[in-house]
């Protein structure tokens, strides 16, 4: 059974209970929030309604469980296309949310594990360094910009510039992404099940991308790239960990080396090379 | 950053200017300086006239009030010498006017007599565009103007977040196509190839009420319709001849379409289903409109999709 979390107090000075958006006089959004009433722990886990709470109420509601509370596994109830939800989560735990939210959700993450069962807005896990965030449907544009690491598995399409920046981890995409994805890509993998738009891994230095469908153009230095184990191996243990079913065959496509003289390795890695 | 949202019904009227109002006011965040709507009543043989007589910061102090009541006697007076029969002219304002008029004639000429009078600047002409903008955010415009209890088939918005001119009705959206009756645009993103369409443009007889590259957007179409293209190909004209990074919404009397660059930079969120279609910069202006959790998805570079009343 949930028991309520009523009376736990604000972590901010608050200035009376809210719903929906309220704004400064400068229009910003919510300059203070009082710790939401309605959330229901059970044991490890616990469970909150954030129709009627504002962006800053949700996400400390959800630092104040994960850190303060001990709670390892988080259900958030309709977040209602909300922007900026669960960043900057940098310790292992379970965050569920039931329904869509907005721009820039699970930015700067570190260890959670995330399933939205819902689409998000522009910028989902963006800055991601380790972890696992799982859309159950489509994902608008800069989708896993500037990640370092962890799995972001959008399961419907994608807009423009996905993986834009990526330093690390994996992008799987089971539909199709738009325009400038993998656009200066440093390292890591993109695995896109659908077809791509122009400009596919336009600038980037490293990493590869994987394309299962039609590719619309090629960026300027990404070149198709030759297939081995290491890329059957991992796109197999991918779809498995995930649930994905077989992988369709995919066409692999890497840097020119043309354009960037850019070896890809951590300063700790260039340190023993050297 | 601004924030743009636009919706249709296809299966009659609706409370359009309250869904809008609930649609930018969730976008505050993009533009709290103005807030504008371009609505669509339903049609009928009255040409209806939004107009401004005064910036509404300026519209105060010394004998403006008499200033302001002499030029809208000036207008009515314009009117009746250019052949049209003034039904109604309303204010909720003092310095915003709402005319009605049966007119038959050249609304080139029409606009460019009225606008000759000292500080009027025609918002929109036609049998059923309003064009209605003010100062402030969704709410406050929407309650100055009474747009709650509008009632029509389509329309669009925008929120404007002034960076690079100033906070007055001349830069805020949408934009009539001036001198073709019926047509708006509201636009978010950056145009650079401006100065060169304006010059093109204006050698064509057209004027410019702002230094705004959004309003490129509504006479260039206009101008293709003008020679007989549909709204949707004018729109895919548009992709190659405007410069820049830029998605826009365009109304017609029965359409609304929308429109994203090559590069796909400007951010559109689209939901659609037989009776409704709407498009927002966010997805969260999209859940204000429609309370509930829905397929949305972020149109791709180069599209453009037209939808009919």
């Amino acid at each position: 059974m949930f028991a309520s979390l009523q009376g736990k107090g604000a972590l901010m000075p608050g200035s009376g209970s809210r719903s929906g958006v309220s704004y400064d006089a400068r229009g910003l959004v919510e300059p203070h929030a009082d710790m939401p009433d309605n959330i229901e722990v059970d044991g490890g886990r616990a469970r909150f309604d954030a129709a009627d709470l504002t962006i800053r109420q949700i996400n400390m509601a959800l630092r104040k469980l994960i850190y303060n509370d001990g709670v390892g596994d988080v259900t958030v109830l309709n977040p209602s296309s909300k922007h900026s939800l669960a960043v900057g989560i940098l310790k292992r735990c379970r965050i569920h949310f039931e329904g869509s939210p907005g721009w820039f959700a699970c930015g700067l993450i570190d260890g959670p594990e995330v399933t939205i069962n819902g689409r998000v807005g522009w910028s989902v896990a963006e800055n991601m360094m380790s972890g696992v965030v799982t859309i159950e449907r489509s994902a608008g544009s800069l989708t896993g910009a500037a990640i370092r690491g962890g799995d972001l598995i959008v399961k419907g399409d994608v807009g423009a510039r996905t993986g834009i920046d990526q330093k690390g981890g994996t992008i799987i995409v089971t539909g199709d992404v738009g325009i400038n994805t993998g656009f200066m890509m440093q390292r890591g993998r993109q695995i896109i099940c659908g077809n791509a738009g122009m400009n596919l891994g336009d600038s980037m230095y490293d990493g590869a991308i994987y394309v299962a469908g039609k590719v619309r153009s090629l960026g300027v230095d990404c070149v198709p790239g030759d297939w081995n184990d290491a890329d059957t191996e991992l796109i197999e243990r991918k779809f498995r960990i995930h649930g994905l079913g077989d992988p369709p065959e995919f066409q692999k496509f890497v840097c020119g080396k043309q354009l960037h003289n850019y070896d890809a390795l951590e300063p700790s890695e260039r340190k023993l090379v050297i | 950053m601004c924030g743009i949202a636009g919706v249709i019904h296809r299966d009659g009227t609706a409370d359009v200017g309250a869904e809008l109002t609930a649609m930018l006011q969730s976008m505050k965040h993009r533009g709290p300086d103005s807030t504008g709507y371009a609505v669509y009543g339903p049609a009928d043989d009255l040409v209806v006239i939004r107009f401004v007589l005064a910036e509404p910061n300026k519209s105060t102090g010394f004998g403006m009030e008499e200033r302001l009541e002499r030029n809208r006697a000036e207008v009515e007076s314009r009117l009746a010498k250019i052949g049209a029969e003034v039904a109604t002219v309303t204010s909720d304002t003092g310095y915003a006017f709402r005319a009605t008029i049966r007119y038959g004639g050249d609304l080139k000429a029409l606009a460019d007599y009225l606008e000759d009078v000292p500080g009027c600047e025609v918002l929109s002409l036609g049998s059923s565009l309003e064009i209605i903008k003010d100062l402030g955010d969704a709410e406050t415009v929407s309650g100055q103007y009474d747009l709650g209890s509008f009632r029509g088939t389509h329309g669009i918005g925008h929120v404007r977040m002034a960076t690079e001119s100033e906070v007055d009705l001349a830069s805020a959206h949408p934009y009539w196509a001036y001198p073709f009756a019926d047509v708006a645009v509201v636009h978010n993103g950056q145009l650079t190839n401006y100065h060169q369409w304006r010059r093109r443009l204006e050698q064509h007889g057209h004027r410019f009420q702002s230094e705004c590259d959004s309003e490129i957007i509504a006479v260039y179409l206009a101008e293709y319709m003008a020679r007989g293209l549909s709204l949707e190909t004018a729109m895919k004209h548009s992709l190659d001849d405007l410069d820049g990074v830029f998605t826009y919404v365009c109304v017609t009397g029965n359409e609304l379409g929308i429109a994203k660059d090559e590069m796909a930079a400007k951010p559109l969120v689209l939901f659609e289903s037989d009776p409704l279609v709407a498009v927002a910069t966010e997805e969260v202006a999209i859940r204000s409109l429609v309370k509930r959790e829905v397929e949305t998805r972020d149109p791709y570079e180069r599209e453009v999709l037209v939808w009919q009343v």
